[in-house]
């Protein structure tokens, strides 16, 4: 490690701390109704928009009204995007000829994109048409990211409220996100992509012959366009199967810095738009110094593995150095590291490396990122996790100093548990049962890209990247069977919508709760004691719930390497 | 404060809860408590694991269908150790009970009929609103209010208090206690509990656990533990199919170990012990709680409304200082101070006598023989002493005392109305003297904080409480005990509706409010508090308005009750810290050991240097099953609460039990390893 290197990752995370803070601020005032610059514009942008769509937006749902106006939206949209999966072939805008999908792979593709995994079975160019590109998967984006970020907002309202039921009204959340925000947003950036060098264009491949005589086929699309809601939207489906490690994608040192922050600049804004609701700065600064510190120590994790490279390389062929296979030169150890713990931190899952290649040690931290699920997280849903672990923590902590929990002066009671608790086993459930399958039965093990240890990882990695609606995959597995399309695609929607349920029916029983004022025997959640017991409780339940798997996995295979034995 | 007649541990009760720790085998029971169900599913399991180890398929070696058997012995051993800190926890109880109930042997009592006569019945026929005669020497035969006569009695059946209370018609000290005596004259009781709903019957249901129900808090803890215990079922039963991938089996009786060392069993065991326990402290602090909510509820308190006189300060007011006035000099005005409270028996009157004591002048009363004594009395507010030679002194309030002097034809002298004006602003009570026509001087009469008040209340700020004094004194007085006691708050000329609306008013902040109280008057305040506690001397309808009846009648008491409720939370959440911290170690034992025929590179992992897999798993499952017992003693203790800020409690807590929770298995399991290895049993 050098300490150009390690500049590189704390500045830009510094920078992306430094944009992040006035946006929360921004995104409070946007969902607490306040006047923000351009309000006459987008006022009237929405004004038609609620015409159109025939809401009212001053009217105000309970937690099971917004839910199920949130449940319903999602289904329509999964639906829409299966159907034109399943008939792109016909439509328009398909100057390659790609053929439809087959079910299997369209209910995957869908369940990935309707909730922000992007967990892709397909590749890119080869199997989805630009209108299926634009009308399904940008679309997608889009409003995948909104749906999460419209549960936090609203969970947020129910957990400030004083003894009231009502926790916002979905379509105007969902609208305004839309316009004020990711609309935007995704806007201007597209445009800096373009100027940076990624293609914008409605045409097919083009076929071009190659200095070496031979011909060679290089697809392009609306790249840019896709590329800024895929990072703004921590949604990680690539144009391209090759995700951020292909040159139109991400074709500079500069573009990669621009994505990192990107994928990160919503998810940590929204600690500050948290720490705005609850009245209450130092939490949110308390959150930013624990959960920065996470994502610092991670991309450390991952740039010191790879630098120390494969001892068994040096030994047999008496290679040395860092392990460079799997990445980009243009990027260097420094920037690939941060992206790949950026990238499962915030739940986006574009790479920009191949994260089979890594070490094991440096592929265990992405993997350990997506089964913490809460460093930052994806948008809204991260947060939502986050609180979750809070409110556990909260309960935990809160006995031992002798008084019933209070999370932010509301009483933690057995509904709260109950709910919290059904959140946090979600994650384990899945990724473990279905690994715990996938390497049991024949269609599992037929998918397998590498034998031994690190092939039971690339499953276990599967399915917490889509248990964390991450979508980063470990390459080497071949997804598109049967099987991976079906349990995938179950493991994403389980994974997204239970946890997202509990925390609502968490949020509507705390509405409705009266708010205790704090006082000196309240255990207060915003100082730095009770931040290293927040993550103390997160790091150690998941320990616990994880140990064994990671043991098998990457801790094994590391073992294994450092001794210098090549397979079992 | 006296203890009630049971109080330690005795053979007997250890030797019944052995017995009780069996009888909660069944299923049934079992059940109710997830955690400790799955540990005796586990011994099941390994038992018939030990007879065929081969059931679930595998091949094992010879010495399997022993291992499988020991740690089916040890899993066995844990619950039994779970179930006897039950059983140890409800004894206590359930000897409490015989003792009361001894108190309740058949009863016969005399009811009054229609015609006025009294008729003998068995004391079961009673019914509320009946009246019955009691006298000297007889039991009381039901709770009741005293409509007619006074007498004393003898509570210590319910109370423990050996010295006998009076107990009279009218008044706030009305109220009787089933199965207590009257000692002396006769009573007439209306009864106001039907058969079955007696304060004593409350009483002993409650402490022998019948009428126990999860509070609110335990119930969310256990909740939680119930999700954990699906977790870490889902990581074991998940992890044969893995380990099938790298060409491995794990034998069942080793993962049922596993699962066993994961799940919290540390708080599973111990968690209804802890509330048994708790509510035993709340009883052997002589307070009857009607639910372990409201002791619960006691820790959450945020505001505390204390009644002044006999709470705060001793009750009566007691002469501090003599001011002389007009000429005359402090020894003077003693002189005559003591002579005008000779005969006064009022805790005034002795004050002021004690006062001149420590001043040198003392008077014995056989020298005035002859004196007459004048009574104080509402009319002239004014009391004293007529001497034979026709010297008269009077000591009063000073408006009575100018108006005395008027008719007298005295004059004020200089310098009264400024002293007893310094006297009033200061929260005292000024009382002139004088002799003949002239006035001698003021004794400043004072309340009198009781000792150490000020430094609960400063223990309580720093918890975090709120205390509110409520007194019928005027805003002045009420002012200064408030500051000399050190109370937040204060509530001067009090009302019972200023009372209900102060709390009422906390109470729409979220806050939870405690106050204690004992007139009728109170009932209403008390029964809207979220924790109220009545004193057991006051009025039936203010013990059954409140959630907890202090039998001592110590309103104070309160104050520790607060600490109690907070001392179970504080328990609970400290023995689920160091279960799930135990966690840790156990992993580092069971992980490499599981793993060691399969993936042997993972025995680096081993950090302690267990001797062999065996006795790694042996020693992580007997010192899941030993720290069970060696908790009992906390769990039935309690960890000491010490009046801090929450961050402070939060840190303390956690270093001893989460930081030592993860550190103490380390030690304890590298320490039986040692000893298993020591006994040559490592390898069986």
């Amino acid at each position: 490690m050098t300490l150009q290197g390690s500049l590189q990752i704390v500045l830009v995370v510094a920078i992306l701390l430094l944009l992040a803070i006035p946006l929360g601020n921004y995104l409070y005032r946007v969902f607490t109704g306040k006047t923000v610059w351009f309000e006459g514009g987008f006022a009237a942008v929405e004004r038609g928009l609620y015409r159109l769509v025939g809401v009212n937006p001053s009217v105000e749902m309970d937690w099971k009204a917004y839910l199920k106006a949130l449940l319903m939206v999602n289904f329509v949209m999964a639906l829409f995007a299966y159907l034109i999966f399943r008939t792109m072939g016909r439509l328009p805008l398909n100057p390659d000829h790609i053929p439809s999908m087959s079910w299997p792979l369209a209910f995957n593709t869908a369940a990935s994109f309707v909730s922000n995994t992007d967990w892709q079975n397909y590749a890119g160019e080869s199997q989805m048409t630009i209108l299926g590109q634009m009308v399904a998967i940008t679309f997608l984006q889009f409003t995948s990211v909104v749906t999460g970020l419209v549960a936090a907002v609203a969970f947020l309202r129910g957990m400030t409220n004083r003894k009231s039921p009502n926790i916002g009204n979905f379509w105007v959340d969902f609208i305004r996100s839309i316009t004020r925000l990711f609309l935007p947003l995704s806007f201007l950036l597209a445009i800096v992509f373009v100027g940076l060098g990624l293609p914008q264009t409605l045409d097919g491949a083009v076929t071009v012959h190659a200095l070496g005589g031979g011909a060679q086929t290089i697809s392009r699309g609306p790249v840019a366009s896709l590329e800024a809601i895929k990072q703004l939207g921590t949604n990680g489906g690539g144009y391209f199967n090759a995700n951020s490690a292909h040159p139109y994608e991400d074709p500079s040192a500069l573009t990669t810095v621009l994505e990192i922050i990107a994928m990160g600049l919503i998810p940590t804004a929204l600690v500050a738009t948290f720490g705005k609701f609850i009245g209450n700065r130092r939490q949110a600064v308390v959150l930013y110094v624990f959960l920065a510190a996470m994502l610092l120590g991670g991309a450390f994790f991952v740039y010191g593995a790879e630098v120390a490279g494969n001892p068994l390389l040096h030994h047999l062929l008496g290679i040395g150095g860092p392990n460079m296979e799997g990445k980009e030169v243009r990027f260097g150890l420094p920037l690939t590291g941060l992206f790949t713990a950026a990238t499962t931190a915030f739940t986006t899952g574009a790479v920009n490396a191949m994260h089979d290649s890594l070490t094991p040690l440096g592929g265990m931290l992405p993997l350990v990122f997506m089964l913490l699920n809460m460093v930052f997280g994806g948008v809204g849903v991260g947060l939502l996790n986050i609180l979750m672990f809070l409110l556990i923590t909260v309960f935990i902590a809160g006995l031992m100093v002798g008084r019933t929990p209070e999370i932010f002066g509301k009483k933690i009671e057995v509904r709260e548990v109950k709910l919290a608790t059904i959140s946090m086993l979600v994650h384990p459930f899945l990724i473990l049962g279905a690994t715990a399958v996938a390497v049991a039965v024949p269609a599992g093990l037929a998918a397998l890209g590498n034998p031994g240890l690190h092939g039971f990882t690339e499953v276990l990695y599967a399915y917490s990247s889509a248990a964390a609606n991450n979508g980063s995959a470990f390459a080497g597995l071949a997804g598109n069977t049967l099987f991976y399309n079906l349990t995938i695609g179950m493991v994403i929607l389980l994974g997204r919508y239970v946890s997202i349920i509990a925390m609502f029916a968490i949020a509507g029983s705390l509405a409705i709760k009266p708010v205790t004022p704090a006082g000196l025997g309240t255990l207060r959640t915003d100082t730095f004691t009770f931040g290293g017991v927040f993550v103390a409780v997160v790091l150690v339940v998941s320990a616990l719930t994880f140990f064994p798997v990671l043991a098998i996995g990457p801790v094994a295979e590391h073992l294994q390497m450092v001794a210098g034995k090549l397979l079992p | 404060m006296t203890k009630s007649a049971v109080k330690t541990v005795s053979k007997g009760i250890i030797l019944g809860a052995v017995a009780d720790s069996f009888r909660k085998l069944d299923p049934r029971v079992m059940v109710r408590n997830p955690v400790m169900f799955v540990v005796e599913v586990g011994v099941v399991v390994t038992l018939i694991l030990s007879v065929s180890p081969d059931l679930f398929g595998g091949h094992y070696g010879p010495t399997q269908a022993l291992f499988n058997f020991v740690v089916c012995v040890i899993l066995f051993v844990t619950v039994l150790f779970a179930n006897f800190a039950e059983a140890i926890a409800e004894s206590r109880g359930r000897a409490q009970a015989e003792s009361l109930r001894r108190a309740k042997t058949d009863l016969l009592a005399k009811r009054r009929t229609k015609d006025g006569s009294y008729e003998s019945v068995p004391a079961t026929a009673l019914r509320q609103g009946d009246e019955v005669l009691i006298t000297a020497g007889e039991m009381i035969p039901a709770d009741g209010d005293v409509v007619r006569g006074l007498g004393s009695v003898d509570e210590s059946a319910v109370t423990g208090e050996s010295a006998p209370v009076i107990r009279g018609a009218g008044g706030d000290f009305s109220s009787v206690t089933g199965g207590t005596k009257l000692l002396s004259d006769e009573l007439v009781v209306r009864v106001s509990v039907n058969p079955g709903d007696s304060f004593l019957d409350k009483m002993i249901a409650l402490v022998e656990g019948a009428s126990r129900q999860k509070t609110p808090n335990e119930l969310a803890l256990s909740v939680l533990l119930a999700g954990l215990t699906l977790i870490f079922l889902i990581v074991v039963v998940t992890l044969e199919p893995m380990v099938g991938y790298v060409h491995g089996s794990i034998g069942v009786a080793t993962l049922i170990a596993l699962l066993v060392c994961l799940i919290p069993t540390t708080i599973g065991a111990l968690l209804s012990a802890i509330g048994i326990a708790g509510m035993d402290r709340v009883i052997r602090f002589n307070i009857v709680a009607k639910s372990g909510k409201a002791v619960e509820a006691a820790g959450d308190v945020n505001t505390l409304i204390l009644d002044k006189t006999g709470t705060i300060t001793i009750g009566n007011r007691l002469a501090t200082e003599f001011n002389p006035v007009g000429g005359h000099d402090e020894g003077q005005l003693t002189q005559v101070a003591v002579l005008s409270s000779l005969f006064d028996e009022t805790p005034e009157g002795r004050s002021i006598i004690d006062l001149a004591k420590q001043k040198g002048v003392e008077m014995a009363r056989e020298q005035f023989a002859d004196a007459k004594v004048i009574e104080f009395s509402a009319d002239t507010r004014m009391s004293g002493t007529n001497l034979p030679d026709g010297t008269v002194v009077r000591k009063g309030a000073v408006d009575a005392i100018k108006k005395y002097l008027a008719e007298k034809g005295g004059t004020v002298p200089s310098g009264l109305d400024e002293k007893t004006e310094r006297i009033a602003k200061e929260g005292g009570t000024p009382l002139a003297v004088v002799r003949g026509d002239e006035v001698y001087g003021v004794i400043y009469l004072k309340d009198i904080v009781k000792p150490g008040m000020r430094a609960r209340f400063e223990e309580l700020r720093r918890m975090g409480i709120k205390t509110v004094m409520s007194t019928g004194d005027n805003r002045l007085t009420a002012a200064t005990i408030a500051r000399e006691a050190g109370v937040d708050d204060f509530i001067a000329e009090a009302k019972p509706e200023d009372k209900m609306r102060l709390i009422r008013a906390e109470q729409a902040e979220g806050k939870l409010v405690a106050m204690s109280g004992d007139g009728t008057n109170d009932a209403p305040a008390l029964a809207q508090a979220d924790v109220g506690l009545a004193m057991n001397s006051g009025t039936a309808a203010a013990k059954e308005a409140a959630n907890m009846v202090d039998l001592d009648s110590d309103p104070t008491k309160l104050i520790e009750v607060v600490g109690i409720g907070k001392q179970l939370l504080i328990t609970r959440g400290a023995i689920t810290t160091f279960s799930i911290a135990n966690d840790i170690a156990k992993y580092f034992a069971i992980i490499p050991a599981m793993f060691s025929g399969i993936l042997p590179q993972l025995a680096a992992l081993n950090v302690m240097h267990l001797t062999s897999p065996q006795s790694a798993i042996l020693s992580a499952l007997i010192f899941n099953a030993v720290v069970i017992p060696l908790l009992i003693p906390l769990a039935m203790r309690g960890v000491k609460f010490r009046p801090m800020g929450a961050t402070e409690l939060l840190v303390r807590n956690l270093l001893i039990y989460g930081v030592g929770g993860v550190i103490a298995p380390f030690i304890g399991i590298k320490l039986i390893d040692l000893v298993l290895t020591g006994l040559g049993v490592a390898n069986i």
